[in-house]
């Protein structure tokens, strides 16, 4: 099905399973992205990935839009920014938009409506600037993947690859936040695709996207054309057809290239890099218009909403302050994220954080109620499911019974916790779930064992060097004995405590005399 | 001819391969014990002492001749399984005198350390850092939490925190619970 221009092409690879679950996606993409207003108080959990950010700021203090309120030491952290002017009015335990709905330490700003800005640093010709200037550049902007895993930008852009690839797939089901950028900022797009063609040093982009997103695909191609005109570039747009989940990473990769990453590996090893459309463009504001990362694009839909659509957040917004300046109805179910991989929030003081890209206000029976799990049949459906051809009955037998080698060897970390699985279950069971929950137990185990070489280590190495000083103590004092009963058998007859005494007191004179003669 | 040829090539081959291997299994002999080695990989390695002997190596050479697998404190209730699976006991209970703790590590009052190094002389990891008459410091992340740098400290500048943040961790679902399914 080739258009006859060499821009888009229709990718022919597949990929083992995926399912077909309802779109709901046109509630949302109908109207252009808005900006939502700021709130009066904005809460950042001090967390990235689960690990602590320390504050830079204090409270009491005044800070500006843009501004480093909080970083991490961690290599997998980013920085925090201030997402308007105003002062820091608490450090303090809040809610979190969190599967666990556990409170944690946030940093509070009660926001002065003045939306002051700290000086903005554009980088005045990016493409004449060295790498590691664009790096640090975007590291300083707080950059980290807007697709859902929240790693650094900076870490995967230092990697030197052939091709890159955006990921405009945007798989799940309600989610179009990233169908509307692409609608509304092509041109930008491209801009950062091709700031990260040079970073990357790679020679070719391809954009993977889904055949429902006709819009998207036709903006991007006008954009790329566009863009041809001036200057010779090779980005084109691979159509892959609507199935839960093309998205994913290493799905993706396949449904394009036809090519498996090698387990435990990234891209990388492919020559791949992979990006999404949204980190692309928080890239083009960090370094063409100089603002870090303090808004993302966020979808609101489901039934209980009145104004569904995607809004332009400051992070830190609390959800509920989202849901009544859209006059959204009183809900049934709120999830953050999509309904395959999201979570329900049960606290909606909760704020919008770098990963949140789809608020879900569902209404009744929206959102199937909770069933109850009942036996597995071994029908083997979820084999068929998974997109990265696991044995997902199997998993969840050896999770269930706590057998964590086995889980292990049945390629655990494989699973990208799509859901696929447990979706096409006919027995319901939470398959995802006790997965996550092998995963973690996997993880805290490692650790403890990691820990417990590191103290049998040292603890052998001490015992080691206890044993190293007692010999030699004893070996110093056998030869100096030796040497004793030496120097008195040449003497003859003096014994020995005598030639300590006299050794003492020779060394005392040697001593006083040494002193006297360095301070005359 | 060539039959011949290649018979004696195997022979040759066969007689420098066993060479090799005799001389292996002399020369790269482990000394080990390997059950004390397994039963020292479950042991948690906290050198404590707790079960009497002084580490954790000790107490796995005596429970490999034949003492009793409950008187690890930390290693808990799990680590006693863990034991009674790999040696085909029964799972006792831990040692009443013991209790099982919750895991810790050691804060040095660094403005009241006077620097004397006992604690250094007692922790059985080099984990605290110091001179003499210099304030001392525990290295957090190789602390093991065992104790025995407290009674040793003349001015009872030392004590053991217990490690809160383990950070939050997905719970095991319910045999019988709401799919978590949301669409
Ligand atoms: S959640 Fe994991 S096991 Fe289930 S379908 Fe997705 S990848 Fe496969
Ligand atoms: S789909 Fe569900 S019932 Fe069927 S084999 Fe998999 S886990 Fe068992
Ligand atoms: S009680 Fe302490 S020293 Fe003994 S085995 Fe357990 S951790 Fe090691
Ligand atoms: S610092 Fe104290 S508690 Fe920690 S390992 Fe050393 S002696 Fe034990
Ligand atoms: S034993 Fe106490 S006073 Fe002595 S060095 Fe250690 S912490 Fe300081």
């Amino acid at each position: 099905m080739n258009r006859g221009n060499d821009i888009i092409f229709h990718s022919s690879y597949q990929i083992h399973g995926g399912i077909h679950p309802p779109e709901n996606k046109a509630q949302s993409n109908q109207s252009p992205i808005q900006d939502l207003p700021i709130p009066p108080q904005l809460v950042y959990p001090l967390l990235h990935n689960d690990r602590p950010l320390t504050p830079t700021v204090e409270v009491g203090e005044r800070v500006l839009a843009g501004q480093i309120i909080a970083d991490g030491k961690e290599a997998t952290s980013a920085n925090l920014h201030a997402g308007t002017s105003g002062i820091v009015s608490a450090i303090e335990e809040h809610s979190l938009p969190h599967p666990s709905s556990d409170k944690g330490q946030c940093l509070v700003i009660t926001a002065d409506g003045a939306d002051e800005w700290a000086p903005r640093s554009a980088l005045k010709s990016a493409f004449e600037q060295p790498r590691e200037a664009l790096l640090e550049h975007i590291n300083q902007a707080g950059i980290a993947g807007l697709g859902g895993a929240v790693f650094p930008s900076h870490i995967k852009l230092a990697s030197q690859v052939e091709t890159l690839i955006v990921n405009a797939a945007e798989c799940e089901p309600y989610i179009t936040c990233d169908d509307r950028l692409m609608r509304e900022q092509a041109s930008e797009l491209i801009t950062a695709i091709e700031l990260v063609l040079y970073l990357a040093s790679a020679k070719q982009c391809v954009i993977g996207i889904e055949d429902n997103k006709p819009e998207a695909i036709a903006a991007l191609e006008e954009a790329i054309q566009l863009r041809k005109k001036e200057t010779d570039l090779d980005i084109r747009i691979g159509v892959v057809p609507t199935r839960y989940p093309s998205g994913g990473e290493k799905q993706l990769i396949e449904l394009l290239t036809g090519q498996q990453v090698p387990q435990n590996q990234r891209p990388s090893a492919l020559g791949l890099l992979v990006h999404n459309v949204a980190t692309l463009y928080a890239i083009y504001q960090a370094i063409v218009l100089g603002q870090p990362l303090i808004s993302r694009v966020v979808t609101l839909t489901g039934d209980a909403a009145t104004k569904p659509g995607n809004y332009r957040v400051r992070l830190g917004t609390p959800i509920n302050w989202l849901l009544e300046q859209t006059d959204t109805q009183p809900y049934e179910r709120c999830v953050m994220g999509g309904p395959m991989m999201g979570f329900e929030l049960k606290d909606l003081s909760a704020p919008v954080v770098k990963a949140t890209n789809c608020i879900i206000a569902a209404g009744k029976n929206e959102l199937s109620e909770p069933s109850q799990a009942l036996a597995c049949i071994r029908c083997g459906e979820c084999a068929d499911a998974c997109p990265a051809s696991l044995l997902p009955q199997q998993l969840y037998w050896f999770s269930r019974a706590k057998d964590f080698e086995k889980t292990r060897d049945y390629n655990l970390f494989d699973c990208i916790e799509c859901g696929a699985c447990a979706w096409v279950c006919p027995s319901h069971i939470p398959l995802v779930q006790y997965y996550r929950f092998a995963k973690t137990e996997i993880r805290a185990q490692d650790e403890e064992k990691r820990k417990a070489d590191a103290a049998r280590k040292r603890h052998e190495f001490r015992t080691m060097r206890l044993e190293r000083d007692k010999k030699e103590r004893a070996e110093r004092h056998k030869k100096a004995a030796e040497k004793r009963k030496n120097a008195a058998q040449s003497k003859g007859e003096v014994d020995e405590k005598k030639a300590t005494v006299a050794d003492a007191i020779a060394r005392a004179r040697a001593k006083k005399k040494a002193a006297k003669d360095s301070s005359s | 001819m060539s039959t011949f040829v290649a018979v004696v090539l195997l022979v040759l081959l066969a007689a420098a391969c066993g060479a090799l291997l005799g001389f292996a299994a002399i020369h790269f002999k482990v000394e080990s014990d390997p059950v004390v080695e397994q039963i020292d990989a479950i042991l948690p390695q906290t050198q404590c002492g707790q079960c009497g002997y002084p580490g954790c190596r000790p107490y796995a050479e005596a429970i490999a001749n034949g003492d009793e697998i409950n008187k690890c404190p930390p290693g808990g209730e799990a680590g006693v399984k863990a034991l009674a699976d790999l040696l085909g006991k029964d799972i006792v209970p831990l040692d009443e005198s013991l209790e099982e703790a919750a895991p810790t590590v050691a804060y040095i009052r660094e403005d009241e350390c006077i620097g004397c190094t006992k604690c250094i002389q007692a922790c059985p990891v080099d984990a605290i850092l110091g001179a003499p008459k210099l304030m001392h410091t525990v290295i957090v992340d190789e602390c093991t939490g065992c104790d025995l740098c407290v009674a040793p400290c003349p001015v009872d500048c030392i004590d053991m925190i217990p490690i809160s943040d383990k950070g939050w961790s997905w719970p095991e679902p319910a045999q019988r619970i709401p799919v978590q399914q949301v669409v």
